[in-house]
């Protein structure tokens, strides 16, 4: 964690500016679902505040949406910006894996 | 698949099939997959589990107006599209009118964290939807295996697909699944088949001797009768087809219609009217010996009756037999041009023998042809054994038959030392079977033609010499003479000599004839004479009768005369009387 907080730190200083976006899909009100939103805005309020932009998509609600971003696994959680995109499926829980996808630790 | 169930009118409900529309495969599994179950298409990379599902998909959706969902794992969908393209289908157009719709699935574990808990529930929305848009009644899933090496979590997987099948059978669509054949006894590598319990197809592709061959078994299909051998499949640029080709009933109809064979002295050998219409023949005889002249002969006489021929040349190649054949004055090319002949030129080695028993069936179910040559099928040897090729054989007269295609095959017998009954064991197969032989014989090869068997016709069972000429063939009258049979030359000279003979005899017979006519003169001659004789001696003695006559009337008239004139009457009026009388006498 230590790691990660100096990573951030230097992020601040040299791209302030630097937003996430992130993109969650979950399945309705699934244990997997509420544990993954949860976990997610547990893990953005420490590492990114104010530095994100997280958009929740109940894939039930929009199922057209499902082929477009290739949807396979839920929860899915795809960090579009910055830099290459990246996937994670799961409910989260596993906060180092996160940050790693997120590119906040390496 | 209500057809089907319309067709099978059953005491209880069966099970519903849905039709493939793929050739043959309907036919082994008797109405196609299980409607509304899912079936598991495994076999080893390469061997056409795709194209059998796509397949499936673009029939469906064509012939059958059913749409179909085509989830794919491994290929893009321009890939997909590029690959089907030579079949002929557009799969775009297809997913424009909403025939058809194509997913893509990317699964990739370099590009996934795993981060905890997780189902497949966004591949079910996505499957779901896809369904739902255009109301699919097919789905494929090639190949879901793909998944295990895009996630880790095995358990998850294992439940999810469990989930997945179950979630198709709920929505009512025929599924297929495919899946890459794993080592050892396993169908598939994850063991896809324990989730599939209805239908399981299992491809294959073999090389057997440098040739492969593709075959089809279906493993299990459950609540249903199917064929349970292994198929032979063949794919080309019009898709894939499958040969249900070994039939085990014998109840093909029969015509008793008998069809020239080109050559009239042979139809006389053959009781005078040919060959039966649907019956097979077999041509076989060394090298040399006319048996593609043979058949050519016929292909020719079939076309000119205005019916279609096929001709599969495994030796020569078409425009060859074309050239060859018109130097004996059969002109193939005009029938190629009407259309009515067909050549199909392959070399054995081409492909394996059920591959060529499917390409035959294919083409042969293309043309339709009322009849069909194979010259020779002794090469068949070469890509495989002898019980093979019988194998195959018998199935390829078994269809002919039903389809009533007269089929005439040629053989090559290899050794001089009669060996007739081993022509790739097929001579106890087919209705007809015609010999042409050399007859070597002072110093000259000559063809003798004899018809071994002719099943249900009365058939000549003298040999006959087989000319080839520039008027096409045809058969003379051997020559039997002291030093046996006699053919060319030898039979030339027999000729000549009896022909001498003949001139001889005609040559006594009317010396003979003239010396009874002399003798009938002289006896004639005789007879006259003979008659003239007694004519005189009945003349003699009819003038001595009467001399004798005429004496005695003479006599008496004098007689009385005398009397008279001892009576006193007249002498003149006596004299009258007399005259009168004797006159009388005369004329009496």
């Amino acid at each position: 964690m230590g790691d990660s907080e100096g990573f951030l730190e230097s992020c601040g200083e040299d791209t302030p500016a630097l937003a996430y976006e992130l993109r969650l899909f979950i399945s309705g009100a699934s244990p997997n679902s509420i544990r993954a939103v949860e976990n997610l805005k547990a893990i953005c309020e420490k590492h990114l505040p104010g530095r994100y932009k997280l958009e929740i998509i109940d894939i039930h609600q929009q199922k057209e949406l499902a082929e477009f971003d290739n949807v396979i696994a839920l929860p899915l959680l795809i960090k579009k910006s910055p830099g290459t995109e990246r996937r994670m499926i799961g409910d989260l829980s596993d906060t180092n894996r996160v940050l790693k996808g997120l590119g906040l630790i390496k | 698949m209500s057809e089907i169930k319309k067709n099978h009118k059953r005491p209880y409900p069966t099970l519903a099939k849905t039709l493939t529309g793929i050739v043959g495969l309907d036919e082994i599994t008797e109405g196609g997959l299980p409607t509304g179950r899912p079936t598991l298409i495994c076999g080893e990379a390469g061997c056409g589990k795709t194209l059998m599902s796509i397949e499936f998909i673009v029939r469906g959706a064509i012939q059958y107006s059913e749409p179909g969902v085509f989830i794919a794992f491994e290929e893009k969908i321009d890939e997909l599209a590029n690959n089907v393209a030579s079949l002929g289908f557009d799969l775009m157009k297809l997913q424009d009118e909403k025939k058809i719709r194509i997913d893509h699935v990317h699964v990739d574990r370099s590009e996934i964290e795993e981060t905890g808990e997780y189902d497949l529930e966004g591949l079910f929305i996505r499957l779901g939807y896809a369904i739902d848009s255009i109301g699919a009644k097919r789905v494929v899933l090639d190949t879901l295996e793909n998944l295990f090496s895009g996630l880790q979590n095995q358990a998850i997987l294992r439940t999810e697909i469990r989930r997945l099948f179950s979630f198709l059978k709920e929505k009512g669509v025929t599924a297929i699944i495919t899946g890459e054949r794993g080592d050892g006894s396993s169908f598939t590598r994850q063991g896809l088949e324990e989730y599939v319990s209805d239908c399981v197809i299992l491809l294959d592709h073999r090389v057997v001797n440098q040739i492969s061959t593709r075959r089809l078994r279906v493993i299990k299909y459950r609540g249903t009768v199917h064929g349970t051998n292994e198929y032979p499949f063949l794919i080309d640029e019009e898709g894939i087809s499958v040969l249900p080709v070994t039939s085990l009933k014998m109840n093909n109809e029969v015509s008793s219609e008998r069809v020239s064979t080109g050559i009239p002295a042979l139809d006389d050998m053959l009781g005078g009217k040919g060959l039966f219409r649907g019956g097979s023949a077999l041509v076989s005889g060394t090298a040399g010996t006319g048996k593609t002249s043979l058949a050519a002969s016929y292909a020719n006489e079939t076309c000119n009756r205005g019916e279609s021929c096929v001709y599969f040349a495994m030796e020569e190649s078409p425009s060859q037999i074309i050239r060859n054949m018109r130097s004996i004055g059969i002109d193939l090319q005009k029938h190629v041009d009407s259309g009515l002949l067909f050549f199909n030129a392959s070399r054995p080695n081409l492909y394996g023998l059920e591959m060529h028993l499917v390409a035959m069936h294919k083409c042969i179910t293309k043309y339709q042809p009322r009849a069909v040559i194979i010259d020779p099928i002794t090469n068949f040897i070469n890509i495989a054994s002898v019980s093979e090729v019988k194998n195959m054989l018998v199935r390829m007269i078994d269809f002919l038959q039903e389809e009533q295609i007269s089929v005439m095959f040629t053989a090559l017998t290899l050794n001089t030392i009669v060996n007739e009954q081993t022509d790739e064991g097929v001579s106890s197969l087919v209705d007809t079977w015609i010999l042409v032989r050399d007859i070597e014989f002072n110093g000259e090869r000559n063809r003798g033609l004899y018809v071994m068997k002719a099943r249900g016709m009365k058939h000549s069972n003298q040999v006959r010499e087989f000319t080839i000429t520039d008027n096409g063939l045809n058969l003379v009258e051997v020559y039997l003479g002291p030093d046996g049979v006699l053919t060319g030359s030898a039979r030339q000279e027999q000729i000549l000599l009896e022909q001498t003979g003949e001139a001889i005899r005609t040559q006594a017979v009317s010396r003979k004839d003239r010396e009874i006519l002399r003798k009938r003169k002289v006896l004639e001659s005789t007879i006259a004479s003979l008659k003239t004789e007694y004519e005189s001696v009945e003349e003699e003695l009819n003038k001595i009768y009467i001399e004798e006559e005429l004496k005695k009337q003479i006599l008496d008239k004098s007689r009385a005369e005398v009397t008279r004139f001892r009576g006193g009457e007249e002498i003149e009026k006596t004299k009258e009387k007399t005259d009168n009388k004797s006159r009388k006498k005369d004329k009496e």
